[in-house]
This record gives structure tokens, sequence and C-alpha cells, in this order.
């Protein structure tokens, strides 16, 4: 992920599917042997149509949310706060005391960059949206049961209740995806995406935390909590030995040693104590460097430890129980309901069990394959008559691709070509059966009597498929979202994070929770737009 | 096996997608990967209960396999935690590992089971690993004159 180039969404980029030489390389399977094509078309990739509201770059590899969030800011005042002291405080800790200091603090750095990148940049565990037909037949489904309520605008919400472990549990319907939410999915309206084993969207990070990288993102904050509490405690170390120095120690002992009790705010009234007499004492123009980096140091480890701590001992909490930061807000399990027999269904009432689960378990699957290849019509109707099945079947990267490829041909027509198993490992999922009827009518021109003219069909569904592709981005796009929750200032979130980790109170997550009847009310708009493409 | 490309191919020359069926995840278990064995009425006439029912649960066994909590499982995560989870850019992960296995099972499932029966099975992960779609296709040759009126109402709207 870090070593491939950043890609401009630009259509000249990719290379098209024709045997001429690309113009820029791109990691694109090899040219297509579809020589008898007249007309080259880009082959889109799966994350240029996504319809959710997110970002991709290098060809899809890496994800973000649309909204950045604060993450500049986080890796911001990492680095800088990080920089400060491996510059100024390391050379004196390193000659004073040992040199193991920047060795632990370059580890620590190490770690969190790394948890909070791939935290960012995760897939969180995207479910895709359901496909015209299945969303047809889950409607079907629906409506008999209810039988005529047709008469209603509106449909009431749709639930389906199914149960987990002797507990019954509300499944509710996605009108943006078309789905029946999975168990502990939720729709995250700053993405515009479902997510499975939704836990919150962080801003901090710019980007859900979900199933797949909920243990990226509980690492980086742990690790960041003791990043945070060694910088801090070596800032500390560094003044208070360079106070020895001076009689600025023995003086502040000597003079109050009983106004300031040992305690938390007693250093840092220590250390603000010292900051002013160092001032006093030494030079200012040594002194200035180290007053400012120290203070910043200071400030920003002195919230983080709050914030940072508190939210790490919290979701240690969650991991423990196998909780949600959502369920935990919800109150799904905790009785809140009125219900008597409410407990996590999901929980193995083990703290050692549940924790392995969520943090040591198996890593699932990114399940909207961005990297995958958007069938188009007019690739299928021009080719070899042959399907390379056997070719397909040999590799078994390609058992999907062989599935796939006899669904369209059986779908669509005798022409297909060979670039459907050609790509390795792309998923190429057939098209919707709605839009491919018409191929199968049009382009029955292999056996000799062919009711309609043999058509050239490229022409004739090159309009379809795209124009089904690119509907789904406008209506996405047409929906404009605003962003209630940007966390303004980290003392906000300090504070925020206080109560949270005593209580667990839901108003210092709302800001950053997003509950799936936003998302509801924004996507009634979008229903005709999804019906359209039927 | 030639006899079973000519039966795959012919689907492919003479059947039309017909209608779809969808096998719903089961979630009484949690949230692991299962589905319905329930057996849907559209099939009734095209394949037996059997069989079909120990595709769905041979698919049920080998994700239960894939998301099993164990040692094994542990042990990679364990590894993977330990360096800062980089080994999941480099090595392919017993979950893939077993998806492979299940595209082959059902690749396999489709050529000597389903295809010949007009039935065509998509691997759920290409759905979100949310339904399992039966494809149920219908010999082209039977049904000609109902295909010609549609071509012909088709392409005139187009």
């Amino acid at each position: 992920m870090k070593n491939c180039e950043y890609q401009q969404i630009d259509p000249q980029a990719l290379t098209t599917p024709t045997p001429t030489p690309a113009p820029t390389p791109a990691p694109t399977p090899s040219a297509r042997p579809c020589p008898e094509k007249k007309k080259p078309k880009r082959l889109k990739r799966k994350w240029e149509v996504f319809p959710g509201k997110n970002r991709f770059y290098c060809d899809g590899r890496i994800i973000v949310a649309r909204q950045s969030g604060v993450l500049p800011l986080t890796v911001g005042l990492i680095l800088v706060t990080s920089g400060l002291f491996f510059i100024f405080d390391c050379p004196f800790l390193v000659k004073h005391l040992t040199g193991c200091i920047p060795v632990i603090g370059g580890v620590l750095f190490v770690l969190v960059f790394i948890s909070l990148l791939q935290t960012s940049f995760t897939d969180p565990g995207i479910l895709p949206r359901a496909t015209p037909e299945e969303a047809a037949d889950i409607e079907k489904q629906i409506d008999n049961p209810t039988g005529s309520s047709s008469s209603s605008y509106r449909p009431p919400p749709r639930t389906k209740e199914v149960v987990i472990n002797q507990q019954v549990v509300k499944l509710k319907y996605c009108f943006t995806c078309k789905i029946f939410r999975p168990p502990r999915t939720s729709h995250c309206s700053l993405c515009d995406n479902c997510v499975e084993r939704f836990d919150h969207h962080c801003p901090w990070v710019g980007n859900c935390v979900g199933k797949r990288n909920y243990r990226f993102f509980y690492m980086f904050i742990v690790s960041l909590s003791f990043l945070t509490a060694f910088i801090f405690g070596c800032v500390t170390t560094h003044l208070a030995l360079r106070s020895q120095g001076g009689k600025g120690l023995v003086f502040a002992l000597q003079e109050s040693p009983a106004r300031y009790p040992f305690s938390y705010d007693s250093i840092v009234y220590f250390i603000l104590y010292e900051q002013v007499h160092l001032f006093l004492c030494v030079k200012v123009h040594v002194y200035c460097p180290l007053l400012l980096s120290t203070a910043l140091e200071l400030v920003v480890c002195f919230f983080s430890v709050w914030s940072i701590l508190g939210l790490s001992g919290f979701h240690t909490y969650l991991v423990a129980a196998n909780l949600t930061t959502n369920e935990d807000i919800k109150g799904s399990w905790s009785g809140k309901s009125g219900n008597e027999e409410t407990g996590n269904p999901y929980s193995y009432n083990s703290i050692f069990k549940n924790c392995c689960s969520v943090l040591c378990g198996p890593m699932p699957p990114s399940l909207i394959d961005r990297r995958g290849y958007v069938p188009s019509e007019e690739a299928a109707e021009i080719g070899p008559t042959e399907i390379e099945l056997p070719a397909a079947k040999n590799d078994i990267n390609m058992c999907a691709q062989g599935t796939k490829g006899l669904l369209e041909t059986a779908t669509r027509s005798p022409f297909l070509s060979s670039p459907c198993p050609q790509a390795k490992g792309q998923a190429v999922p057939p098209p919707p059966a709605l839009d491919a009827l018409p191929n199968i009518a049009a382009a029955s021109s292999s056996p000799a009597p062919a009711p309609s003219p043999a058509p050239s069909p490229s022409p004739r569904p090159a309009p379809g498929q795209p124009k089904a592709s690119r509907e789904r981005p406008a209506a996405t796009s047409s929906h404009r979202h605003h962003s209630h929750h940007r966390s303004k200032s980290k003392r906000t979130t300090a504070q925020a994070h206080n109560p949270t980790h005593a209580s667990s109170s839901p108003a210092p997550q709302g800001p950053r929770h997003n509950h799936g009847s936003r998302s509801r009310k924004d996507s009634k708009s979008r229903d005709p737009k999804f019906t359209s493409l039927h | 096996m030639a006899t079973l490309f000519h039966n795959l191919q012919d689907l492919r020359h003479t059947a039309s997608l017909a209608t779809k069926v969808f096998i719903q995840r089961d979630y009484s278990e949690g949230t692991l990967c299962r589905f319905h064995t329930k057996f849907p009425a559209e099939l009734d006439s095209r394949i037996e209960r059997t069989l079909f029912e120990e595709t769905i649960k041979t698919l049920n066994n080998y994700y239960a396999e894939a998301e099993k909590i164990g040692g094994r499982s542990y042990l990679e995560g364990c590894l993977a935690c330990a360096s800062a989870y980089i080994i999941f850019l480099c090595m392919e992960t017993r979950y893939e590992k077993v998806l492979k296995k299940i595209s082959t099972y059902i690749q396999e499932q489709n050529e000597k089971i389903y295809a010949p029966r007009g039935l065509l099975i998509t691997d759920p992960i290409e759905r979100g690993m949310r339904v399992i779609e039966i494809s149920i296709f219908e010999d082209r040759s039977s049904s000609e004159s109902s295909s010609s009126s549609s071509t012909t109402s088709s392409s005139s709207a187009r």
C-alpha cells in the first residue's frame, strides 16, 4: 500500500482493453485478446462506481471516508510532539539516564503510526449494496406477509426478528442499501455505507471503525496512550533533572512542602513552577526553545493522557464484554428497553475468549472488491465463441471467474470474450438479469434461425451498462450530506472522554456517533433513483 | 468431463435466465456465516432436495472452518499483532485460503450437479456474503416463441 503510486481518477490513465499499448503503466491485466473489437472502451474498476461516500487512492487499494475529518490534525499532533521529544528531550535523557529512552520512544512511535494508517486506510467491513434482483426478492418477501399495505405512501419501518442464542434480535431494513442489516451492522450516514459490527465513525482517523479495522483502532489507542504517557514522563523527568542543577527542586520543597501534596495536580504545578523558575534563573536565549517545546509537549500530553487513557480503558471494557460503542450507547443489552432477560448474545461469557475473538480472531475479507472490474456489455459481445472454461478451471484463482464466465455466457450471448478469465482473481459479477434478458434475445444470432436481425450488439448495450453504473454515483452525489461530527478541539474531546470512562452516558460519544435513523431519512430521497436503475 | 462441458455449452447456447432464488443468511448462531438449509419451492422440480441440502451444508462447514476461533487462528492473530499487522500485507490469511476452497467447490458443484439441471450457483462472496444466489435457466428451445416475442418487443423498445 505504501509502495504504489497515487493515481488520479483519470480515465486515460488506465489501460484500455484493446491490444494497443496503454499510455501509462497501470496495474491492470494484460491486453485482452479481443482483436475484433471496434470500440476500445476502458473497463472501470469497481471503486470508481462505488455508491458510498468514500474516496479511493492507489487505484482502489486505499479507502478513506469522504471527509477526512481531523486525520491531518491527528497525524500532525503525533509527529510534532514526537519530533519535539526526540529533538529536545532525548539527548539530555540519554546523557543523564539511559540510552533506552529513544529506542522505546521510537518503537512506540512506529507502532502508533502504523496502526493509525491501518485504521484509516482499511475497509472497515462495508457491506455492498443489494443487486436489483436481490432487492426485488426481499421486497417480494416483505410485501407478501403484510398483504395490501400499498395504500400508504411509506410503509412502516421494516424489521425482521431472529433468535440468536435464545434471544430475540431485531434486524432492521436499510433503505439505502436495500438489505436487511445483519446483526451488529449499522449504516454510517457519513460514509453512506452499512458497516459490519459498526463501532463508531471516528473523525480522528477519518474512517469508520468496524469489524475489519477494530483491532487496528484498539492497537492505535493503546499504543498512543503508552506513547503519550511515556513522553509525559520523560518530559517531567527532563525538567526535574534540569532543575536539580540549580536549586530549583530543593528550593521548591523547602519553601512549601505541604502546599503541594503528591498528586497529579501537584506534578503539574511543580512543572509549571519549575518552568518559571528556570526562566528566571537561566538565560532566555538558551531556555526559549526548551521552554516552548516542553510547554507544547506538556499541553498535548496532558490532554492526551486524560482523553486517550480514558478511551483505551473504555474500549478495553468493550472488548472484554464483546460490545460495540454503538450497542453500549444505545443500551441494547443493558436492559434499558425494559426486557427482563437481556444480555449480550454475542458474548462468550469469558473475558479471555471475548478478547481473543475480537482482537485475535480471523481477519474477514473485504466484501466490496474495490479493484475488481465492472463488467461492461461491449466486452462481452465480440469475441471467440468458445468459453475458456478449461483454462479457468485449472487455475484456482479463476474458479470464481469460471462460474461467472458461465453465468455471463449463459445470460448474454455465445460471444463471450476471454477477458473475464484473463483478469487474475478479479471478480466480475454477472450483469443484472434485467439488463441481460434483452441481450440474450437480441444477440441470439449464433443459432441459425435468428428471429431478430443479427445485430452488432456492441453499440446498443454500450449505453446500458455504463449508464447503469454511472447512475449510482449520480444518485449519491446528488445527495449532499452535512457533517455534524467535526470535533473542534482536543479539549472538547478530552472533556467528552472523561465522563465516558466513568459512565456510559451517551452524550460524549454522541457527536461521533451516527444513528441509522438519520440515514433512513436521507435515503428516502434516494429511493426513486434506485428504482430508476431497473 | 466432455459430456459435462457439452452440457455447459448447451446451457450457454440454449438457456435463458428465468429467475433467481436467494438463500438468505441464518443468524441463529450469531454473526457467523451460515445459510438457511430450507429447500426453496422454486427448485422443487429442478433438483433433489438432498443434493441441495448437502451443498448448503458443505458451504456452511467451510465458512465455519474459516471463522473458527481456535489455536491456529489465535496464533495467526497474535503473530499479526506482534508484527503490527504488517503481516496481513504479505501473507494470505486463513480466511482467504478457505474462500478459495469454497470457490473451487462451488465451481465443481456447478459443473457436476447444477449446470446439467439448468441451475447456477453464484459464490456468496460476490454478493457480500449475504445470500447464495441460484440462477434458474430455462431451455430456450422449448420457449422459442416466447423469446422471439420478447425479442421483438425489446428490439422495438431500444
